[in-house]
């Protein structure tokens, strides 16, 4: 990647320090660190079970580790909850698709402007016309990234009838919608074929590029985390077994032994 | 393709019109019976508003809520107590009050959500219903200390004018319901409704877009018990004319319950179609009894029968149709309208996509 970048790659945004996390007497993750930098796109990898999942949802708050503690913007939080991590600006998408499925593309995406909603529910019963001039501001917003992840024309299509592929776009375009700093993005390419994996690569980097939007992801597909990712975080049996650009990585002895197995 | 900034398009405003001619103008000018005033629209209206109510909870946010009659005793008592004591706030001031003191009891009882969820949350709001009945049997404050049981409603009268013939009863529950139903539609098209079924389809994903659960279903919850307030209090001053607890019993709340299943989960429109059904449903039962059969059946029987109908009915309508009758007419109308190249243009452009 020698183009120049419109977002410079900064600071660490999101540290996450020592975190271990058990169920009951399974070690999900154990003593847990790494960082993600402003506007880069940072991969998580790892073979199945290796605790990427549970990673991400101990950032997003889902998981409270026993141990560890999560970092962001510079200041440490101690109670940690979903709703917190998207106030502070940090969004996600679910690895088994967590959208509306009852209500249409372009409810699920003004969802996601829910924070920037500022009207309480008398203000909307009676519509003043604040309520009128956010909705009209939110809607645009909203039809802006529809017409960004070329899904204009399902928009008023309830969720829960799209084919799996529109529904990882639709709920990217939710993640979108919240205009948050650090989007994590739960295997956002599972399930695909060839041609919607290159789609979804091309809206992810091109959020990265022209937002500077901070990516975090979970993928299985190698070709494609080696492709897009500024630097790759690998996970083995919740431990972090490498850390670096993408080339480094695939150097690393660890993880050919992870990935294609050791001679004994 | 434009964004659409209006909540409202030209369909909703025509639909809007032709209801408000129909009765306000239509209604009042051909039927002059009182027995269709006193017996079905008054009752038809203050439970469709009920209905909204448990369409709010149920059908938008989603949390499975049986204690509507309960609320709407707190609020049909409230009214009463407000009337005698506080003489001040005229009609609709008690009404906007005693739907208020019913939204307290709404948050105090929609506490439960935020920890059970299902079939275990309904146990648990069942408890609002046995709790508030109680509380007024139990404190004799409540009924100003009448020993009868059964109170007589003071009359309505609202700024000096009396409003007591049937007709005039029927105006002013068509302006209460009107103006809360459109409040009602308002919240439901906009933010407020969305978080509401947010929650209703994924807890976590809306948690995860910055939806408070707690405030979203307490809200719910309080919006709920309101409209259920006002509808108590309009059920009791204008259609039963008398207060008593047992009027508001559990199965008034199932009543409710099944007007908001049938009329369609996460409908507006459902709540009145849902309360038209399970209201008129009965008196077609009793006049095909009277009428076809000339009494041979028994009434008995026929009350049996409309059980049976019912209890049919409502598992058809899970099985096939879980959205309900408002559902249903949508149905009707698509296919009255299939000739009309949009529907298909979206299912080919669907195709080109995939």
């Amino acid at each position: 990647m020698t183009i120049e970048r419109k977002f410079k790659i900064g600071k660490p945004i999101l540290e996450v320090k020592n975190i271990s996390l058990s169920f009951g007497g399974v070690k999900a993750i154990t003593d847990t660190s790494f960082d993600v930098l402003e506007h880069e796109v940072r991969a998580i990898i790892g073979p199945n079970g290796a605790g990427k999942s549970s990673m991400l949802n101990c950032i997003n708050g889902i998981y409270k580790p026993q141990q560890g503690t999560v970092s962001f913007k510079g200041k440490e939080i101690p109670n940690i909850t979903p709703n917190l991590m998207a106030q502070m600006g940090l969004s996600r998408t679910f690895q088994n698709l967590a959208l509306f499925k009852r209500m249409s593309v372009l409810d699920n995406i003004l969802v996601g402007r829910k924070l920037h909603t500022k009207t309480n529910f008398l203000e909307v019963a009676f519509q003043l016309p604040k309520v009128k001039k956010e909705e009209k501001i939110n809607r645009e917003r909203s039809e802006e990234i529809i017409s960004f992840l070329e899904i204009e024309d399902i928009k008023d299509t309830p969720v829960g009838k799209l084919p799996y592929g529109l529904q990882k776009k639709v709920e990217l375009g939710r993640a979108l919608a919240t205009d948050s700093s650090v989007i994590l993005l739960d295997e956002p390419m599972a399930g695909m074929n060839v041609e919607e994996k290159r789609d979804m690569c091309r809206f992810i980097l091109k959020v990265n590029d022209e937002l500077g939007t901070t990516m975090v992801l979970i993928e299985h597909d190698m070709g494609v985390v080696m492709d897009i990712s500024d630097r790759v975080v690998v996970l083995d049996y919740g431990k972090v077994i490498g850390d670096g650009t993408p080339d480094e990585v695939r150097s690393n002895q660890k993880v050919i032994d992870a990935y294609l197995g050791v001679e004994h | 393709m434009k964004p659409v900034f209006m909540t409202y398009t030209k369909k909703d405003l025509i639909n809007l019109a032709v209801c408000m001619v129909l009765s306000v103008l239509i209604i009042p000018s051909f039927i002059t019976t009182e027995y269709w005033y006193t017996s079905i629209l008054i009752p038809w209206l203050c439970l469709a508003l009920a209905t909204i109510g448990q369409q709010i909870v149920m059908g938008y946010t989603g949390q499975l809520a049986l204690g509507a009659a309960g609320f709407m005793a707190a609020g049909a008592f409230a009214m009463f107590n407000l009337i005698l004591r506080v003489p001040d706030l005229g009609f609709v001031g008690s009404l906007i009050v005693s739907g208020l003191i019913a939204a307290a009891f709404g948050i105090l009882f929609g506490l439960p959500s935020l920890k059970v969820r299902g079939i275990y949350l309904m146990v648990a709001t069942l408890a609002s219903q046995f709790f508030i009945i109680w509380m007024i049997d139990k404190f004799g404050w409540f009924k100003n200390y009448d020993s009868s049981g059964i109170i007589t409603a003071q009359d309505i009268v609202i700024l000096g004018k009396p409003f007591t013939t049937p007709l005039a009863m029927y105006f002013v529950c068509l302006a209460v319901t009107t103006v809360l139903t459109l409040l009602a539609m308002n919240m439901a098209r906009g933010s407020t409704g969305r978080n509401w079924m947010a929650v209703r389809d994924m807890d976590i994903a809306a948690e995860s877009m910055g939806v408070s659960l707690l405030r979203t279903k307490v809200q719910a919850f309080a919006i709920s018990a309101f409209y259920c307030g006002v509808a108590g209090a309009l059920f009791a001053f204008c259609y039963l004319k008398s207060l008593e607890p047992v009027a508001f019993d559990i199965k008034l709340s199932f009543k409710i319950l099944f007007m908001c299943i049938l009329g369609g989960l996460g409908t507006i429109n459902g709540a009145f179609i849902g309360a038209a059904f399970i209201l008129l449903f009965p008196v077609l039962l009793n006049a095909i009894g009277n009428n076809v059969f000339h009494g041979a059946i028994d009434a008995t029987i026929i009350s049996s029968i409309e059980q049976v109908i019912f209890g049919g009915l409502m598992i058809i309508f899970m099985i096939y149709e879980p959205l309900g009758m408002a559902k249903l007419w949508e149905n009707i109308k698509q296919k009255w309208k299939t000739k009309i190249p949009s529907s298909t243009n979206l299912k080919s452009s669907l195709g080109k996509k995939t």
